[in-house]
């Protein structure tokens, strides 16, 4: 469905590495500081055309949890020349198809269109940037149809309301402890105004990056850009991007939460993780590695092996980290016990195997796979037109530049088994972590 | 001014997806096993898709979910290599693969590098003729299946989808659980499984597609060496099967906010004169893009939900037209009315010219999105040889949407749409909403 948030508990995947030696990219700016990749791709006459925003869910104000989400869903109603709900409707005629996402750090619109019509949708895109019309009319439907997302994905799911009560103890100050789709009470009260007040601050050109990919040619791509997002004023009171920061985290936090809809209960646990930074992606490297030597596949990885394979107490297992952030991030482990072994047994197997771990290092020929897989999934990404437009789209909106994307394989390729452990030896701090339990019934919860 | 009405009605210049449509060749192997290829030299990768007709249709009565569990258990040891060294030789060759089963069919999913290509292939093969199922890997991927039955008990999704399956064939395959029971999976022995495995992976009922840095002569080699071991045959996929669906509400109580909702009534062959007319008819219904009726009127004039929508279901021997919802519990019998309302507005009026033509520009210009990767299109190949529309299907598709006329799609809505036989399953705690029979 259009306007959908991405999952939030998708494991760190080695093919969001950056960087491709065979992908054509052109970068460029306007005059008005919109930033602009293009990336080639000739197989087929088809451009994906994405304006990414530097705003996400962690830039909302206080008491507002939502608005980010809902405006994204709004800016599909109708600007002074798009008369109303027309916009999706001319892109359709078209042969087009068009959808929105919005995460902590941004929020994005994109086509999928013949590469004839890149016009027409940059003329769109450009017009909605500015222009945007909402009537009461619009607004109240479309808040309910927020509110039914929310009960899809979350209400419906024990595992994201879990996941929900978890990331909020997680950060103590940063908004990243609040669901993109927002806290339901403060959904309820989101108005046309607050939209528009969002939209005014934060949708301008020198806080948006154009992402084009496919069958198009750069200088092409340049000269249509110029006319229409070229346009468009700046807004010279975009605010700087600072949001409240964590203090030092001094105490581990448990949380555990029951729920009769759990069929499978597990536990797992999170820590405060550093992210890449511009010219400084080492680390990040390192815990991407890591993640996958803890818990990459079932039946390779460190927990796989002893708590699936050998001791045969789990049903799975994993680990996860998302560098891609503008502020710190977080790195997962989990533990799906079979049926029969207790919370709490499952959390020490965790623990002892995470320990054992941090003393033996990693197996050199595992280490070597990983490497193997990475440089093979620089290849396999330029397959995908789509994938390689959120690369982009991703890091320049997350406070990275194309040279730290195009570093990145690189990052990945330099990191040793004494990275690895120094990133293991800082990353795992209980004082700086949650952990949590996922349970059917409350008894077991309050053990 | 921008003239969006001019650029809106201008011709789609895109007919069909270039390569694909016209590239399409036809390779017979040295053993006599034909696959479809389309060769892309520019990236150094190869997509193979394979279906194999059958999937859970073959799972013999009180076995439910034996094919489901064979299928699983292809990546968990084969030949000399036990289920770890299996996985760690798959991460050596970089290479991208999945065994998946379905109610129509199993099938593989493999990506490989041209640089270790023979090596993969011959991993593939292994999985695909030697699987070990020993012990420890039978035993593990039991209890992933368990927990997949136990997962599915409290999902509203997949009661709402196992409830209608079961009203729609209730003596039919199709009606089982795929997945297994709890009763099946703990009763499956290594010998079932073994038996299923030969019964599934049978050279005659496989399809391929191959898309990638290969060329015909490379490919014909290669098709021998992954399936030529393969029996030639297997057991008979069942006869075609009848919905059995009446119209009214069926009420599954679980408690949860919002609840789920999966509708439907009878379908159309994929072979029909009609099934073209009923396409489009159901893309204005309730298809994608963001325009259809029932996501005009069940979302964005009401409110009432975050997604709804219409398909065709084609099975390969059966047909039905579904859709689904999910609202608040206090607006499901609201969402659940406009839908009977549109469903029965269209069978009786049906489109207007501007939602046909719409429709047919919608329909045409997203069909080259499809053929966007490697894998993506060599899935499409295996798709077209499956439903046996021939090698120049991709090429005629748009003009067979562009063909269809308001006549069509006006009788179609008069003779196929069937709003007192629409069935709806709710699962959740639907205020006002009473169950019929």
């Amino acid at each position: 469905m259009r306007r959908f948030l991405p999952a939030l508990a998708t494991l760190a995947a080695l093919s969001a590495a950056g960087g491709h030696a065979a992908a054509q990219v052109t970068t460029f700016t306007l005059s008005n500081g919109m930033e602009a990749v293009v990336i080639e791709d000739h197989r087929a006459p088809v451009v994906t055309h994405m304006v990414w925003y530097r705003v996400g869910s962690a830039d909302e104000p206080r008491g507002k949890s939502g608005i980010a989400h809902f405006l994204e869903h709004l800016m599909f109603k109708g600007t002074d020349e798009i008369p109303e709900g027309a916009f999706s409707k001319i892109v359709a005629e078209n042969g087009g198809q068009d959808n929105a996402f919005t995460s902590y750090d941004y929020t994005g619109y994109f086509q999928r269109i013949a590469a004839d019509r890149l016009a027409l949708v940059m003329k769109m895109e450009a017009d909605r940037m500015r222009d945007l019309v909402l009537s009461e009319a619009v607004v109240n439907p479309e808040r309910d149809v927020i509110l039914e997302e929310r009960n899809s994905r979350v209400e419906n799911d024990p595992g994201a309301l879990f996941g929900e009560q978890r990331q909020a103890a997680q950060f103590l100050n940063h908004p990243y402890g609040i669901p993109i789709i927002g806290w339901r009470h403060e959904m309820t009260g989101l108005t046309r105004q607050d939209a528009l007040d969002f939209y005014a601050r934060y949708y301008a050109p020198n806080n948006a990056v154009l992402v084009v990919s496919g069958d198009v040619e750069p200088e092409a791509v340049r000269a249509l850009a110029e006319a229409e997002y070229g346009q468009v004023a700046a807004n010279p009171a975009l605010p700087p991007r600072m949001r409240p920061q964590e203090p030092p985290q001094l105490s581990p936090r448990r949380v555990a939460y029951a729920d009769p809809r759990v069929s499978e209960p597990y536990v797992l646990r999170t820590y405060l993780a550093p992210e890449r930074n511009p010219g400084d992606q080492g680390r990040a490297a390192a815990l991407t590695i890591l993640a996958e030597l803890l818990g990459g596949s079932g039946l390779t990885s460190v927990l796989g092996r002893a708590l699936q394979l050998d001791e045969r107490v789990a049903l799975s297992t994993g680990a996860f980290y998302d560098g891609m952030a503008l502020d710190p991030s977080t790195f997962g482990l989990y533990v799906v016990p079979v049926p029969g072994v207790s919370m709490e047994a499952a959390e020490a197997a965790m623990d002892r195997v995470v320990t054992s771990f941090l003393d033996t290092g990693p197996d050199a020929a595992h280490l070597a796979r990983i490497k193997t897989q990475i440089s093979a999934a620089e290849i396999y990404a330029l397959d995908s037109q789509g994938g390689l437009a959120r690369r982009y789209g991703a890091a320049l909106t997350s406070g990275l530049t194309v040279a730290d994307v195009q570093a990145w394989p690189d990052a990945l390729a330099a990191v040793t088994a004494e990275d690895v452990m120094a990133a293991a030896r800082e990353v795992f701090d209980l004082r700086r972590s949650v952990t949590g339990w996922l349970t059917a019934a409350t008894e077991e919860a309050t053990q | 001014m921008i003239r969006y009405a001019l650029i809106a009605v201008a011709a789609i210049a895109l007919a069909a997806p270039s390569r694909a449509a016209t590239d399409i060749v036809e390779v017979t192997s040295p053993g006599g096993i034909t696959a479809w290829l389309v060769e892309e030299p520019s990236i150094p990768i190869i997509a193979i898709e394979v279906g194999f007709s059958g999937g859970s249709t073959l799972d013999p009565v009180g076995k439910e979910g034996v094919g489901a569990f064979a299928v699983g258990l292809l990546e968990e040891g084969a030949g000399d290599l036990d289920a770890a060294a299996f996985a760690r030789r798959g991460e050596e060759l970089a290479a991208r693969f999945g065994f998946s089963s379905g109610r129509d069919g199993a099938s593989l999913s493999a990506q490989m590098l041209v640089e270790t290509r023979d090596a993969t292939v011959d991993l593939l093969r292994l999985a695909l003729t030697q699987p070990r199922f020993d012990a420890d890997a039978v035993e593990r991927v039991r209890a992933q299946m368990l927990s997949g039955v136990r997962s599915n008990a409290t999902d509203p999704n997949a009661i709402a989808g196992e409830t209608f399956a079961r009203l729609a064939f209730p003596d039919d395959p199709y009606g089982r659980p795929d997945g297994g029971t709890e009763a099946s999976l703990t009763a499956m022995t290594v010998e079932d499984l073994r038996a299923q495995h030969r019964a599934l992976f049978v050279r005659g009922r496989a399809k391929i597609g191959v898309v990638g840095a290969i060329t015909p002569a490379e490919l014909g080699p290669l098709l021998d060496r992954l399936l030529g071991d393969l029996p030639a045959d297997g057991p008979a996929v069942p006869p075609v099967a009848t919905p059995a669906l009446t119209g009214g509400v069926t009420v599954v109580d679980f408690d949860t906010p919002q609840s789920v909702v999966a509708f439907g009534q009878r379908g159309i062959d994929r072979h029909d004169p009609d099934f073209f007319p009923a396409y489009v008819l159901n893309h204005i219904l309730g298809g994608g893009g963001f325009s259809s009726r029932l996501t005009t009127e069940v979302r964005e004039k009401r409110g009432l939900t975050y997604g709804v929508y219409a398909y065709l279901a084609d099975y390969q021997r059966a047909d039905l037209w579904m859709g689904g919802v999910a609202s608040a519990n206090d607006r499901v019998g609201e969402a659940i009315a406009v839908i009977q309302a549109e469903w029965r507005r269209m069978a009786e009026a049906g489109a207007t010219d501007a939602e046909l033509d719409a429709a047919k520009r919608f329909l045409t210009g997203a069909y080259p999105l499809r053929f966007d990767s490697n894998r993506a299109i060599a899935g499409i190949l295996v798709g077209v040889q499956e439903d046996g529309l021939g090698i120049d299907y991709i090429a005629r598709r748009n003009d067979l949407v562009n063909a269809v006329t308001a006549a069509d799609v006006g009788r179609v809505a008069r003779t196929l749409m069937d709003p007192d036989g629409l069935r709806f399953v709710v699962v959740g705690r639907p205020a006002g909403v009473e169950p019929t029979n």
